[in-house]
């Protein structure tokens, strides 16, 4: 069983703020811009993640989830 | 360690119309969050502003109002009157709430009704452009305040919970902030036990969430979380300023 | 039951009552305050709601919030407080909710008089409120048409969805006259399970009701804007109501007077016949939607030279009148303002002189 850290591209507005409070700097912004020209955050390192969830708490636009999950999966570098 | 995080039931799927960073999206999801933990979705009414949130009522699953600007106290006494059992918020901005809506949330805060109001500080007005609110700092620019709003022509800025928590009559006013998680944190609890005052039957209860406007401060969502941790706490405490009890 | 003697704001009250509405929101102002006065007492005898708002904005949303939950409501007020309540009466019928306003009519504008009038003719059937809407206007010349009208007007709200307005003045809220609530006119509410917030768990539903008024985009506000006329539209087919007096006679002129002014005109009509002078009359009972046809049928009558409107306004329903005339004939307009009511005598003169 393992947590999986989810960022929804394309509701992410970029602002910021969960880059701001990740207390591990897993966060940062793509230099790729989203269906809404919006550079949208990805985890630029995911190992890092400590699943505490307080970018999905900063978070206005619930653009980050997480979830359980059975395998552990290998977390992409790049946003998906 | 690790916890999982979900959008809650009661929030729909649409993205937001409002700005990158706006803490509209923070409060939007407690209030939804909440309403979820508690099992009251099916019985609760909201009230949307004029403001940003004008369209609010897009972004919850529940019946829903749509306020004439600074009215949605009054719309709000009118549900719980005739149907006391439904739960009933108002989502409410500067302008909204604290002036143009002043006398309505005054009256209803003191009669005692049952509802619960949201309201979003930020200091400004939002969705006409940045102008000056009741509740813009001393010196703040705004688009109707351009070399800093003057107290010595405008008064000083409002301080709604406080001026409420001055009724005799029993109500449970609150600040909270949403400009950090741990205060995060903290909002939501204050607004789960408002909503709980109100499932008691117990009285009015405010909350007051002191937010951010990042477009109309001229500054970016982090700057903002900043600009409203120097300016605006020091003038707008947290805390509660009465309880029923 | 027989006939009791009430005075007009109380048979108002009461009639709201008798038609099933048990929620009543208000704020006093002369000469209507005797409303919430008796409601205050009647309403928790009889189980019902009677909340004094802290103004007439507020209590005309008070009225949208729970009319929207699906409750029925109505609330009484006098011309200023009408003024203050039409923001809230554009809302409510954008948002099509029913509701039942009454207006006893003072002198105005401004802070005018407190005695009666028939200004806000006008402010009821052409706006006073921002946007294409329009209310369904009564306006009843007795205590005894006040309580039927006000009894019809909630079914009436209910099958247009809009708000009702009753165009009393202050004579019609003061006086006292023998009155009966008639069992035929009780109705029961309608179902609005289908667009009203009253909870998903009351619906027993999954899906959510939505309130609103506000349609950003061009061709959807043009699409609400079109059904709502569409409802007035139905409104002017199948609502219009008005009473005709001595129209069966040659009459020379035709008056057209609505309220307690066509009480005096009946008096100076019945006067004028004893010295051989035939008048008619066309008393409108709905204001909007305005009896037309029945005013230029009755124009169109070979004996009739001269239409006159007869108000307690400078001339407001004139307008209407010459609209429905059509240049048959030349349209006078004859009235007071201030309060004095026109005597039978001077109705008499005003119809001579023309």
């Amino acid at each position: 069983m393992a947590y999986k850290h989810c960022i929804d591209n394309n509701r992410c507005k970029g602002c910021g703020l969960c880059v701001s409070v990740c207390p591990k700097k897993v966060l940062e912004l793509s230099s790729e811009i989203n269906t809404k020209s919006y550079f949208p955050v990805y985890q630029a390192r995911p190992e890092d993640c400590i699943f505490c969830a307080t970018c999905c708490i900063m978070c206005p636009d619930v653009a980050i989830t997480i979830t359980i999950t059975e395998e552990t999966e290998d977390r992409p570098k790049q946003p998906v | 360690m690790g916890k999982t995080f979900a959008k809650p039931e009661a929030l729909s799927d649409q993205h937001t119309h409002y700005c990158p960073g706006c803490t509209h999206g923070i409060i939007h999801r407690l209030v939804a969050e909440v309403i979820d933990e508690l099992d009251i979705k099916g019985r609760t009414v909201g009230i949307a502003p004029v403001g940003c949130a004008v369209l609010a009522y897009n972004y919850f699953t529940m019946d829903f109002q749509e306020a004439a600007h600074g009215r949605a106290p009054a719309m709000a006494t009118g549900i719980k009157r005739v149907r006391p059992d439904l739960i009933v918020f108002t989502y409410q901005g500067d302008g909204d709430l604290a002036s143009i809506g002043m006398g309505e949330i005054v009256h209803a805060a003191n009669r005692g009704e049952k509802f619960t109001t949201i309201f979003v500080n930020n200091a400004v007005y939002g969705m006409t452009g940045g102008q000056m609110a009741p509740t813009t700092m001393p010196g703040q620019r705004t688009t109707t305040s351009p070399f800093g709003r003057n107290v010595e022509e405008v008064g000083m800025p409002i301080k709604m919970a406080e001026l409420l928590s001055t009724l005799e009559t029993p109500g449970y006013i609150t600040r909270q902030t949403v400009i950090k998680p741990k205060y995060i944190v903290r909002a939501k609890k204050a607004i789960k036990k408002a909503f709980q005052y109100q499932l008691e039957g117990r009285c009015f209860s405010l909350v007051e969430v002191v937010s951010t406007c990042p477009t109309n401060w001229g500054l970016t969502p982090v700057q903002a979380l900043k600009w409203a941790e120097e300016t605006l706490l020091p003038y707008y405490k947290l805390g509660e300023f009465k309880t029923p009890d | 039951m027989g006939k009791i003697l009430m005075k007009g704001n109380e048979a108002i009250g009461e009639a709201a009552i008798r038609a099933g509405c048990l929620n009543y929101f208000a704020y006093p102002i002369t000469p209507q305050s005797e409303v919430a006065e008796y409601l205050s007492r009647r309403m928790p005898e009889v189980g019902g709601m009677f909340l004094q708002g802290e103004s007439e904005v507020a209590v005309a949303y008070m009225l949208f919030g729970a009319s929207a939950c699906g409750a029925r409501v109505f609330t009484t007020s006098s011309s200023p407080g009408i003024s203050l309540m039409s923001e809230g009466l554009s809302y409510i019928a954008a948002a099509q909710c029913p509701a039942v306003f009454v207006n006893i009519m003072r002198g105005g504008p401004g802070l005018g008089g407190i005695l009666p009038s028939q200004a806000d003719y006008f402010q009821a059937t052409k706006g006073g409120g921002h946007g294409d809407y329009r209310l369904l206007v009564m306006a009843p010349a007795s205590v005894q048409e006040a309580v039927e009208m006000v009894m019809l007007a909630f079914p009436l709200a209910e099958k247009y969805r809009n708000p009702v307005m009753l165009l009393g003045d202050g004579l019609i809220g003061q006086m006292m006259e023998p009155v009966e609530f008639p069992d035929h006119l009780k109705s029961e509410p309608t179902n609005k399970d289908e667009w009203a917030t009253n909870g998903m768990d009351t619906r027993g539903s999954n899906k959510r009701n939505l309130v609103k008024s506000l349609f950003l985009d061009a061709g959807k506000l043009n699409d609400h804007n079109l059904m709502l006329k569409a409802k007035y539209d139905r409104m002017k087919k199948e609502e219009i109501r008005y009473e005709s007096y001595n129209i069966e006679s040659d009459y020379k002129t035709l008056i057209v007077s609505y309220g307690t002014m066509s009480r005096v005109c009946k008096t100076a009509i019945d006067n004028m016949k004893d010295e051989g002078l035939e008048v008619g009359m066309i008393r409108p009972q709905t204001l909007f939607p305005f009896p037309e046809k029945a005013v230029y049928e009755a124009a169109s009558k070979g004996s009739c030279k001269i239409v006159t409107s007869i108000e307690m306004s400078m001339g407001q329903m004139v307008e209407d009148v010459e609209r429905s005339v059509k240049g048959k004939l030349p349209v006078r307009w004859y009235g007071k303002c201030g309060g004095d009511v026109p005597t039978p005598e001077e109705v008499v003169e005003a119809v001579k002189s023309f």
